[in-house]
């Protein structure tokens, strides 16, 4: 590029391709920049792709969508549908139903693509949630990467909001009942929410703008937000650099793993046409949606099994889950003589309001509680940082349960079980659930960890049983070799952080409930075997029949 | 009118009012649950059939319906439930019941065609009440659109707008009604087998059923145009197809593009 100031004939391309490249990449500086991310180092586990799942399948619901809105037309006109299912011929609806059912009938291809679109869509959400659980329980979102955790939380916010606001869009009989569930959260909200609502429909619900309004949100405030996010969160990773799974030689200063091109490049551009294909193939055979079963939205007809998408669900399920008065109290109270629906307000709020926050401000409180500032790019393996994980199962246990009774009904009928007792059991499980499965999660980590430290200290149990010379039986075990004993003792154990005083000297209640949670997280950790155990342990007795076995002795 | 006006404050007055407003309710209340019985008992059944119902009946009804179908605690009465009501629940395998449950279980039918009308014809003698429906009424042939609205309407919160069945309080269900006969399906609307309500003909006229059969055998017949139904049972059955089926396919080739590495 220098190359024209100067005496030096400048560089001409032999063939014509060559010469348009070079044009282009004289003004645009591509090859500097393919040179830069092509030399990129990803490290390759199969649970770092899901964010990768996630952003494809992103794609193709811009893809899919684009195509859909040629058809779809957000009104909420009456009309008397006149397409080609008979069994709605002449039935007056909107404008919207009858374009969706349109596009499902007498649009070519229509069909599949609203059947791509919609599975795309659920499939984005639950690789959304899967990758942040990756990230979760390895501690991925550690310094530096905290930011990037909450642009995570946020796009699965954006996520759910696609979701819903596109579920709601065909304005069947399905998504027109959603839409009323929402209408009365909405108005349980003391004082403001019956404002809210008139605001948000134009008057009483269902009222004839809500669709069209739904729908911009869909099509552009939404998408841009998330593609916003999506820029932001990528160009972090970047910066960042990605995490790595301990392994011999992996450190907090290194990634290992392979250049981004060609090979991962190539990788990941060929895992976007497997995920592509995987969710055509799920469009051609297999129903998602079927509005046309679902009839025009009316507000007196309510189907049994309205559920919402399976990312909705939990809230829902809380609603469900939700009783009317406990005992003789009831939950609906009037105070100065306006109704407050705490039945609805709460069960839809709160759960979900403690989730999010909980997530949203996680890197924080382990900060906190652990003084860890340093920067991490090693993740844990989840046995070795047992709380945390204890915690992410006892949150993941508590949002099952809500998402399991948005399936209340379906439970009953196809466990031949009363719907009551489901109900009752979710709701004792809404409270005892995430406790056992902190306690039996924390439980299993522990274990795992000592078994990992007994494997590291004394080998793998062979099943071979010798006797010695002086009658005694034993079991020989069999050392690991190094790349594997690395797996079980390189990883960091945080230890409790007792209360420090400040700079007057004074221990604050601040730091003493950071020391009491730090003891709660730390207090019962399993060490990792020591060098020194390694050697002292290598040493205790077995060396003649290990040697008499001709196996390698440890060493470091 | 002048005289009605002076006479309202006669001391009779209240009681003629009463006697008044109780004729008139009376009145209303013969002609609307009658109106449901204006087709009862048409089917011509002959004594022999009646006699050979009462047999039938005593050996395998009688048990929990008493003797002469008069109920006991154990079953109900069935004098007046008629015809349709024993076709339905004999019918479809409901009645005899195997055991006492939330309600009664579809099963292999108990009785034959020929049995079940002599059932059928027991208890039709007993008492007034809705016959077998006529098969103009039930073989389909109606208004598909007219009976997906009604069925919506008045079906759909129990049955599913897929009428793929849905889920009621302590264990009891409404049933999915695919492969239902339109007869039965007609039987169970003017009987209200079960937790069913009655939908009598006031309520939902004769060509209204008929229209809603024509829905339902239109749905089951067009099949699923979107591919396997996946039960129709909405977004649950989809969320959990995306997750084990979507999700799970995706992990496997997630392991084997990383599997050369690592």
């Amino acid at each position: 590029m220098s190359a024209a100031s100067t005496a030096e004939p400048a560089f001409v391309a032999k063939t014509k391709t060559g010469r348009i490249t070079d044009f282009v990449d004289s003004r645009v500086g591509g090859s500097g920049i393919l040179r830069e991310f092509g030399r990129k180092v990803f490290p390759d586990h199969w649970s770092f792709m899901f964010g990768e799942v996630a952003l494809y399948s992103f794609v193709i619901l811009l893809l899919s969508g684009t195509f859909l809105t040629f058809f779809f037309d957000p009104s909420m006109a009456e009309t008397h549908y006149s397409g080609s299912y008979v069994p709605l011929k002449g039935v007056e609806m909107s404008v919207a139903y009858s374009s969706s059912l349109n596009i499902s009938f007498d649009v070519r291809g229509g069909l599949f693509m609203r059947q791509v679109h919609h599975w795309a869509a659920l499939l984005f959400v639950a690789s959304v949630a899967v990758h942040m659980l990756r990230v979760f329980f390895t501690g991925a979102f550690r310094r530096p990467r905290e930011m990037n955790w909450v642009v995570g939380c946020v796009l699965l916010i954006l996520a759910m909001a696609a979701g819903f606001t596109g579920y709601s869009l065909p304005d069947d009989l399905l998504s027109g009942n959603g839409l009323r569930i929402i209408d009365g959260v909405i108005k349980s909200i003391p004082v403001i929410g019956t404002f809210i609502s008139f605001f948000l429909f134009g008057g009483e619900f269902p009222g004839s703008a809500i669709i069209s309004r739904l729908y911009m949100l869909h099509i552009l405030l939404v998408p841009a937000l998330i593609l916003l996010m999506i820029v932001m969160h990528l160009f972090m990773v970047v910066v960042h650099k990605h995490t790595q799974y301990p392994g011999p030689g992996r450190n907090d200063n290194n990634v290992v793993g392979y250049p981004l091109g060609p090979v991962y490049a190539a990788k990941a551009g060929g895992f976007f046409f497997i995920v592509f294909g995987v969710i055509a193939l799920m469009a051609a055979f297999f129903t998602i949606n079927p509005i046309w079963n679902y009839g025009p939205y009316d507000p007196s007809p309510v189907s049994a099994g309205t559920q919402p998408d399976w990312y909705i669900g939990f809230v829902d399920g809380a609603l469900r889950l939700m009783p009317g008065t406990l005992g003789n109290w009831h939950v609906e109270q009037i105070f100065f003589g306006h109704v407050f629906t705490f039945n609805v307000l709460l069960p839809a709020l709160v759960p979900a309001g403690i989730l999010f926050t909980v997530m949203f401000t996680y890197p924080w409180i382990e900060r906190w509680v652990t003084k860890d500032d340093r920067e991490h790019h090693v993740l844990d393996r989840p046995r070795n940082a047992p709380t945390r994980t204890a915690i992410g199962m006892a949150g993941f246990v508590w949002y099952c349960v809500m998402w399991a009774a948005a399936g209340s009904d379906l439970i009953a009928t196809h466990f031949g079980v009363s719907l009551n007792d489901v109900t009752y059991w979710l709701r004792a499980l809404f409270f005892v659930g995430p406790i056992i499965a902190f306690i039996v999660t924390k439980r299993v980590a522990l274990a795992l960890q000592r078994k990992d430290r007994e494997i590291a200290l004394h080998g793998r149990e062979t099943g071979r049983i010798v006797r010695l010379p002086h009658g005694e039986f034993i079991e020989v075990h069999a050392p690991l070799d190094e790349y594997k004993r690395y797996k079980l003792v390189g990883f960091e154990s945080p230890q409790v952080q007792p209360a420090v005083p400040n700079e007057h000297g004074v221990v604050t209640s601040k730091e003493k409930r950071r020391a009491f949670l730090s003891r709660w997280f730390f207090e019962d950790r399993v060490a990792p075997a020591t060098p020194a155990e390694l050697e002292a342990a290598h040493g205790h007795g077995h060396d003649a029949v290990e040697a008499a076995e001709g196996t390698k002795s440890l060493t470091h | 009118m002048k005289a009605l006006s002076q006479k309202r404050r006669h001391p009779l007055a209240a009681i003629a009012l009463l006697l008044m407003g109780l004729l008139i309710t009376g009145g209303l209340y013969a002609v609307a649950t009658t109106m449901n019985q204006a087709k009862a008992s048409t089917t011509t059944a002959s004594a022999s059939d009646v006699e050979e119902g009462g047999k039938l009946f005593a050996a395998n009804c009688a048990t929990c319906h008493g003797m002469g179908a008069s109920g006991s605690k154990d079953g109900p009465s069935l004098v007046g439930v008629g015809a349709a009501a024993v076709d339905f629940q004999v019918g479809t395998g409901r009645m005899p019941m195997q055991m006492n449950g939330p309600q009664a279980m579809k099963k292999p039918v108990q009785f034959n065609e020929q049995q079940t009308s002599q059932l059928a014809a027991y208890v039709a003698s007993l008492g007034a009440g809705p016959a077998i429906p006529a098969d103009d009424l039930t073989n389909g042939g109606g208004d598909a659109a007219a009976g997906g609205e009604l069925f919506r309407t008045n079906c759909a919160m129990c049955h599913n707008a897929a009428a793929a069945g849905g889920a009621l309080t302590r264990g009891k269900f409404a049933p999915a009604l695919a492969d239902v006969t339109g007869k039965h399906i007609y039987e169970a609307m003017v009987t209200g087998p079960q937790n069913m309500p009655v939908f009598n003909d006031a309520n939902i006229t004769p060509e209204g059923k008929k229209n809603i059969i024509t829905f339902l055998k239109q749905i089951e017949s067009s099949g699923s145009p979107g591919g396997a139904d996946l039960g129709s049972l909405g977004p649950v059955a989809e969320g959990l197809f995306v997750w084990v089926a979507g999700l799970g396919v995706i992990i496997a080739f997630t392991i084997w593009l990383t599997s050369r590495t690592s």
